[in-house]
């Protein structure tokens, strides 16, 4: 079996990155995202990154780090409220953006993944989105074709992997995370824990090892919460 | 007196039924879940990967990796599942919830609907707003009926970028209730908030409407 294990985050991005590239980055807002490897892509300066992500982080963390080192040239979304830089960037003209509908952004990524090119979907029809994109009916109704999306790299959060990179997710930091790893032409996942062949449950792994080139521990997790939300205890 | 947010969200309330898998959006949306009565099992949907929406966390049980679709902290309940964006859109897209209940910005007599965009303004992006409005079977959309310059947000046509054409069955507003029917029949006022007039709403309201209150 070819080694997919690798020592840290930069060993396991070695080799993959390139000025101009795109990248598709899991995570729903801060949760779930790949931010060990994230930290390395900074550090290695590569630039002009057309990034795929539902979000852009927040100011000082997650894909934000990439976009205060001006790595970022540009996003393909489908909501960035979160982070006053990117709206700065966005402003001045540093930044393009390409909005796309929730779940519309992560079709494309399903389809480009199972080496579909394009589907339709009723998402967006009449609306900006639709413009310049072919329309046409089925059934009675309107549906406008988008097109599949694959990326150069594939950066993933797992909760758990093994070295064959079978991996496991956590509640819902799942989120974008199995299908962008079917989507990169080389996919890097970072784990909380790596667990030993035999030990995950094989009826339970949510994206199989083939998908995988890259494993990784992560070294430190944050696990920053943007919006912490509680209720109190009603007294007994 | 018009209604408050809090009973805009009761009145929302009032569409769930027994079994529905719902779709519930940020804002007095959010709220609706307060609401649910006693009894009835409304399953709520998260976009981001979640059917079996529980309440907040107690302080100090947060969990990082279970947020909702506005990010918040919340938890699950025995009966909760957990699975990817793609699934959750499926969910959507594909017919299985039974009702969506969001905010807006503007609605208009043809069930138009604009919630996501202010030209010259910094857009914050869809999300899945527009995945919703196009797919989930009953849409509900709960908002101010004036903007805060008192200009109308119930149109002949919307001026904002819309979120969906056709969308919108029914409309909840502080003065009273509209029934939309995406536009194939004429709006009608269906509820009046207490001590709202019928001509307290025709004078804050471009659309046509019939009255059936």
């Amino acid at each position: 079996m070819a080694d997919k294990v690798r020592e840290n985050a930069v060993e396991a991005l070695s080799g993959l990155l390139f000025d101009g590239m795109t990248i598709m980055a899991g995570g729903f807002g801060l949760c779930g995202i790949p931010e060990n490897l994230i930290a390395a892509i900074r550090e290695s300066g590569v630039k002009d990154l057309t990034v795929v992500s539902n979000n852009c982080g927040i100011d000082g963390f997650g894909l934000g780090i990439l976009l205060e080192n001006r790595q970022i040239k540009k996003m393909i979304s489908s909501y960035v409220g979160e982070n006053k830089l990117f709206e700065q960037l966005y402003l001045s003209g540093e930044l393009e953006l390409e909005f796309n509908p929730q779940g519309t952004l992560a079709e494309r990524i399903r389809a480009g993944g199972a080496g579909i090119p394009a589907f339709f979907t009723r998402t967006g029809v009449g609306t900006l989105v639709a413009e310049g994109k072919e329309v046409r009916e089925f059934d009675g109704e309107l549906y406008v074709m988008e097109r599949g999306l694959v990326a150069d790299l594939s950066i993933v959060k797992a909760w758990k992997a093994d070295a064959e990179g079978n991996q496991v997710f956590r509640k819902t930091a799942r989120n974008y995370n199995p299908m962008m790893a079917t989507a990169g032409k080389a996919t890097v996942v970072e784990v909380e824990q790596l667990a030993a062949i035999g030990d995950l449950d094989k009826d339970n792994i949510h994206t199989p090892g083939i998908f995988v080139d890259r494993i990784v521990k992560g070294a430190v997790y944050e696990k920053r919460i943007e919006r912490v939300t509680t209720r109190t205890k009603e007294a007994a | 007196m018009a209604w408050t947010r809090e009973d805009m969200a009761a009145r929302a309330a009032r569409e769930l039924r027994d079994g529905f898998y719902v779709n519930l959006g940020i804002g007095i949306p959010t709220l609706v879940a307060n609401y649910i009565p006693e009894g009835m099992h409304v399953t709520l949907q998260s976009e981001n990967g979640m059917l079996g929406m529980g309440p907040f966390p107690y302080e100090g049980e947060e969990d990082a990796d279970l947020i909702n679709a506005g990010k918040q902290t919340i938890t699950e309940l025995d009966s909760s599942s957990y699975f990817s964006s793609a699934d959750s859109f499926a969910m959507i897209r594909g017919g299985h919830i039974a009702l969506s209940i969001l905010g807006g910005m503007q609605v208009a007599e043809n069930g138009d609907l604009a919630n996501w965009m202010v030209p010259g303004k910094m857009v914050k992006g869809m999300g899945g707003a527009m995945d919703l409005v196009a797919g989930v079977k009953r849409v509900v959309v709960v908002m101010d009926h004036c903007e805060k310059t008192g200009a109308p947000k119930l149109l002949h046509r919307c001026n904002l970028p819309l979120t969906g054409a056709g969308v919108v069955d029914l409309l909840i507003t502080e003065l009273g209730v509209f029934e939309i029917n995406r536009g194939k029949t004429p709006v009608r006022l269906i509820e009046l908030a207490p001590g709202v007039t019928v001509d307290e709403v025709k004078s804050k309201t471009e659309a046509a409407f019939e009255v059936a209150v």
